[in-house]
């Protein structure tokens, strides 16, 4: 059996009385429980696992954690996602995954030909190429035969995602060694921890590495940790967590993959935190030379937690590369695992630092591989003395690659904290903090254990402010090596060789590609990185960064830190946009606000529109023989020659109280409110500082010092804002208050040449003659059996009562309407035979005429803007404006030429119908039901001037005509309204 | 995303807030008495420093008071907060 010769018999974290069986690229597989899919896949002997992003060169696996550059799948069935790292999916029973970016297969891929056409194919080359018609046209077939996975397609069905928010006094990241110690150390002091790590266990790199502590395994010791701080309730311990941003004031973002809760896919944490310990460890880099992508080339810390905790054989005759002293460690467990350790190359010069028990390991010293042979499985490496150049070949299908090794800054570098370069180590590391956080262990470029425990426990204390005398006490250890490296960027190479030498293996970069950036004056490490596009998508600088530094200062001629680093985004890891939303999709995203009646509307068959603000409201009653145009026509009539009722519950409502009140209504509304009487009601236009309509409603006087105000819906909230940000930022000494009344009051509207009959009918208190109850007054009284507020204003032109009542007494009040208006043929109407009435009349619509850049005065409403008052919001505005004598776009009405066809809302109006630039727009169109024709409003530069004008109105193939009327069509002098 | 400390409610996270622009000098009494450039000015010319700023936040889903606060552009250190009186 094939795990035989990639397995070691015994050994590792794997429990191999469970054999779980799963699919990849289609065939069937067996591993253990424990397994991730990359450790599986490789002790089965699966060593071709992804074709890379843009050439299609065969890959392999190089990593064993969330920095695996290489090998991508995307999972099938019910788990469907895409790009996800091979060494983070854990397999389980019915795993299903496939390599992204090939096809057929890895193995035999039909895109590979790139691979042979990549000198004609560098950094830059799609843009460069591509630029005739233009870029888009290209995109969609370059994206298909480059790029990762494809974007599920499916709905996660047993389950969802889950959102949470957390306090605690301190969040460590990361529960290697360090984060172990500390969270220990916090939690025994009383702290609240939150302690999360991106793994399957806590552990970090102690469940890759043969170490002793306190004389026993250090799995004894992770797990005694780990149950002892699940033991304590201050501590939150969190596996296959990953916190992958930073943001201000100590927020920090968690998602879990993988929670315990049933039926919750995944929960991402919002997490404040009073301070942070970033314990994330350091992430070992590449080393650059020719085929350095190839399968069998990986990571030397990867092969150690290959060989250890998964008990996995990467290979059979080994060779180990790296410019650092962590290789030996790796030396020492390939021998332990049955690997054949054919030889160890050590581009270190002057350092010998061999352990006593490797003496017997063939090291070449001072030489570099120079170039490895093989296509989809690594055969044979060519090696080269550093100082004469000399080379040999060396037979062997696994190679070990150190390039040293770099914290893991992403997160501190997300809290604004600035890196520093350290030349002894060859490495950026944390500088000072800026927000409340510390790097420990590795992340502070820390890289022996015994340190790192003591640095934990020292920041930890100092974190919690603590005394000495408050330390826990720490393991026993081992003695180690200390950490020693010599830094190479590249080994030296010709060109040929540089444009097969990888320097960022996931986006396909090459050395030569970084020297083709800098040929062409791309040589800032920012524009490097935009030029090539290394270190960007998923590895975010993970693997390769540090080396493109690295070659940029060897081409210039500096140091690292002079060239800087590129900056480094959240997320640190991909993440799945359910996991941000939550729960809060479908529905429940935005939720919708709902009148009393919207059940009644939606049974009675009305299409439901927003209207503004989250509320729904109908949009029109179609009955089964009805066209839409019908159906507006049928209700515009009933409007205009009989009685309808409409649901204006929305509508935004206030009462503000108080002996100021009338001064703040004064400074909101553009025309007087000073000589408005008890019990009546006034149209108000309220303006920006800058002049501009910003929201128009009635106002109603229902004492002194004490006021009803109306607002179109969808600005209520705006309006609230403007109405409190002017009392207390600019008038905090008046004595005002105002109350949201919007949802306390619901409201029947009453419209057509029969309401006043109608209300008879219903039965009321209130004295309904003209003369008692004229236009624009409010009365109180009962209307049948309710308790109300009737209003006489008109947003259709007809007679109107709007009847206001108390929200929970709205449907029966409906009910009522519904059934004594029977006898006069009563129906129901909505938004849009309201849009089309108000068009006859030209009243204005907020987003229609108002639209964000108009004026009263072009309008033509110069009737509303108070000339006694001395000052009002916007009026300096305005004034100032029109001091210029403008040419402002105007409203006026329009008699389109072609009497029946509709004209699109924001259709543009030219000089002629020229292809020139506009000279207005219409703003409205409707079917008149008063003339039987289309009406339009539209904005017209000077056109209050342009009266009987004919204008243009360019359309996609073709110009309509239109005569300019004034922006009114029905009722021009409003006796209706007023009957 | 920030936490704002309210004088009224405490620290509390930027959801509930909205933000209301850079502070202004208040509103003068009677506007037509300033000259067009003056007013010009104060309508279109934020002051956009390096450093700390002094800005409106409006708490409308705690306690509904409009704030002031300081914060420092470069950190997103909130060194003040405090309502008008």
């Amino acid at each position: 059996m094939s795990k035989d010769l990639f397995r070691q018999t015994k050994g590792g974290l794997i429990d191999r009385s469970q054999t779980i069986s799963f699919q990849f690229n289609g065939t069937t597989y067996q591993g253990y429980s424990g397994d991730s899919l990359a450790s599986a896949l490789m002790a089965n002997g699966v060593y071709l696992t992804a074709r890379s992003f843009k050439y299609h060169r065969p890959r392999g696996i190089v990593g064993s954690g969330y920095e695996e550059p290489s090998s991508l799948v995307e999972l099938i069935g019910d788990e469907e996602s895409g790009n996800q790292p091979i060494t983070r999916v854990q397999i389980r029973p019915g795993l299903s995954a496939r390599s992204v970016n090939c096809w057929p297969s890895p193995n035999f891929d039909l895109m590979a030909m790139n691979q042979y056409i990549s000198k004609l194919i560098p950094a830059a080359f799609y843009y460069k190429t591509f630029k005739w018609p233009n870029w888009h046209f290209f995109e969609p077939s370059i994206r298909r035969a480059a790029g990762l996975a494809s974007a599920p397609n499916k709905i996660h069905h047993q389950g969802h995602y889950e959102t949470r928010n957390a306090h605690c006094d301190l969040l460590i990241v990361g529960a290697g060694p360090a984060g172990l110690i500390a969270a220990l150390q916090a939690a025994r002091s009383g702290a609240r921890v939150i302690l999360a790590d991106d793994g399957l266990e806590s552990g970090g790199s102690l469940l890759s590495q043969h170490l002793k502590i306190d004389g026993k395994e250090a799995i004894e010791w992770v797990r005694e940790t780990t149950a002892s701080l699940d033991a304590m309730d201050n501590v939150t311990r969190l596996t296959e967590a990953t916190v992958w941003a930073y943001r201000e004031h100590n927020l920090l973002v968690i998602t879990e993959r993988s929670p315990a809760t049933p039926n919750v896919f995944q929960r991402s944490w919002r997490v404040r935190a009073k301070h942070v310990l970033i314990a994330t460890g350091a992430i070992e880099r590449n080393l650059v030379f020719a085929n350095n992508d190839r399968p069998g080339v990986m990571m030397a810390s990867a092969i150690q937690s290959y060989v250890n905790r998964y008990a996995a054989k990467p290979g059979k005759r080994a060779v180990l590369f790296a410019n650092n002293s962590s290789i030996y460690a790796v030396a020492r467990d390939l021998r332990a695992a049955g690997v054949e350790l054919v030889a160890v190359i050590d581009s270190r010069n002057s350092v010998n630092d061999l352990p006593e028990d490797l003496q017997d390991i063939q090291v070449f010293r001072n030489f570099v591989v120079e170039q490895c042979h093989g296509t989809k499985r690594l055969r044979a490496i060519t090696i080269k003395n550093a100082a004469t150049g000399e080379t040999t070949k060396i037979v062997c299908d696994l190679l070990g690659v150190s390039g040293g090794w770099n914290p893991t800054v992403h997160l501190f570098s997300q809290s604004r904290g600035k890196v520093k370069y350290d030349a002894n180590l060859a490495t950026f590391i944390p500088g000072e903090a800026v927000q409340a956080c510390q790097c420990i262990g590795s992340a502070s470029a820390i890289f022996t254990l015994q340190k790192v425990m003591q640095d934990a426990v020292q920041k930890t204390l100092e974190a919690l402010n603590l005394d000495q005398g408050d330390a826990i006490l720490l393991p026993q250890l081992e003695p180690e090596a200390e950490y020693s490296i010599e830094a190479l960027w590249h080994v030296d190479l010709n060109e040929s060789l540089c444009s097969k030498s990888f320097i960022d293996i996931q986006n396909d970069v090459t050395l030569s590609d970084v020297h083709l950036a800098m040929r062409e004056g791309f040589d800032a490490v920012e524009h490097v990185k935009r030029y090539t596009t290394a270190g960007m998508g998923i590895d975010q600088g993970k693997t390769g960064n540090l080396n493109v530094i690295g070659a940029i200062a060897l081409k210039n001629g500096c140091e690292p830190d002079e060239v800087g680093t590129t900056t480094f985004r959240s997320p640190f890891v991909p993440i799945e946009f359910g996991a941000l939303t939550g729960i809060r999709e479908g529905s429940v995203y935005l939720p919708y606000r709902h009148t009393s009646i919207t059940q009644w509307n939606k049974d009675h068959g009305a299409k439901m529109y927003e209207s503004g603000a989250r509320w729904r409201r109908p949009g029109y009653y179609q009955r089964s023989d009805e066209s839409f145009q019908t159906t507006v026509n049928r209700e515009s009539r009933l409007v205009r020659e009989g009685l309808a009722v409409y649901d204006g519950a929305p509508l935004g409502k206030f009462e503000i109280k108080g002996p100021d009140a009338l001064k703040l209504i004064d400074m909101l509304y553009t025309n007087n409110f000073d000589n408005l009487k008890v019990g009546m009601g006034r149209y108000g236009l309220m303006l920006n500082e800058d002049g501009i309509i910003f929201d128009d409603g009635v106002t109603f006087k229902l004492a002194d010092n004490h006021y009803f105000m109306s607002t179109s819906t969808g600005n209520a909230d705006a309006v609230n804002q403007h109405m409190e940000f002017f009392l207390q930022t600019h008038r905090p000494d008046w004595q005002v208050k105002i109350t949201t009344i919007t949802t306390q009051w619901a409201n029947a509207t009453l419209c057509g040449p029969k309401a006043r009959e109608m209300m008879h009918a219903l039965g009321t208190d209130i004295d309904l003659s003209n003369e008692a109850f004229p236009f624009m007054a409010m009365r109180e009284g009962k209307v049948g059996d309710f308790q109300a507020r009737v209003c006489r204003v008109s947003f259709t032109g007809e007679l109107s009562f709007e009847i206001n009542v108390r929200s929970r007494d709205s449907l029966a009040l409906w009910e009522t309407i519904m059934k004594v208006g029977k006898p006069f043929n009563i129906s129901p109407v909505g938004s849009e035979s309201n849009h089309v009435l108000r068009v006859e009349k030209g009243f204005l619509s907020l987003g229609h005429e108002a639209d964000g850049t108009t004026t009263p005065f072009d309008l033509g409403l110069n009737w509303i803007m108070s000339k006694t008052k001395t000052d009002y919001i916007g009026k300096k505005a305005n004034e100032i404006r029109l001091a210029e004598n403008p040419s402002r776009w105007q409203l006026v009405g329009l008699l389109p030429d072609d009497r029946e066809h509709l004209i699109d809302e924001s259709a543009p109006i030219t000089p002629g119908g020229r292809r020139e630039s506009s000279e207005g727009f219409v703003t409205a169109c409707v079917w008149s039901v008063v003339h039987n024709r289309v009406i339009a409003l539209a904005l017209l530069e000077n056109g209050q001037s342009r009266m009987d004008e004919t204008i243009y109105i360019r359309r996609k193939d073709h110009v309509v005509t239109a005569k300019v009327t004034a922006p009114c069509f029905y009722d021009a002098k409003g006796q209706l309204l007023r009957s | 995303m920030l936490q704002i400390s309210c004088p009224f409610c405490g620290p509390r996270s930027e959801v509930e807030f909205v933000y209301g622009g850079p502070l202004k000098d208040r509103r003068p009494d009677d506007v037509s008495q300033i000259d067009d450039s003056t007013w010009i000015e104060y309508l279109t010319v934020p002051k956009n420093p390096l450093g700390p700023v002094q800005e409106r936040w409006w708490h409308v889903r705690g306690c509904g008071c409009w704030l002031t606060i300081t914060r420092d552009t470069r950190s997103h250190d909130i060194i003040e907060s405090e309502i008008e009186s």
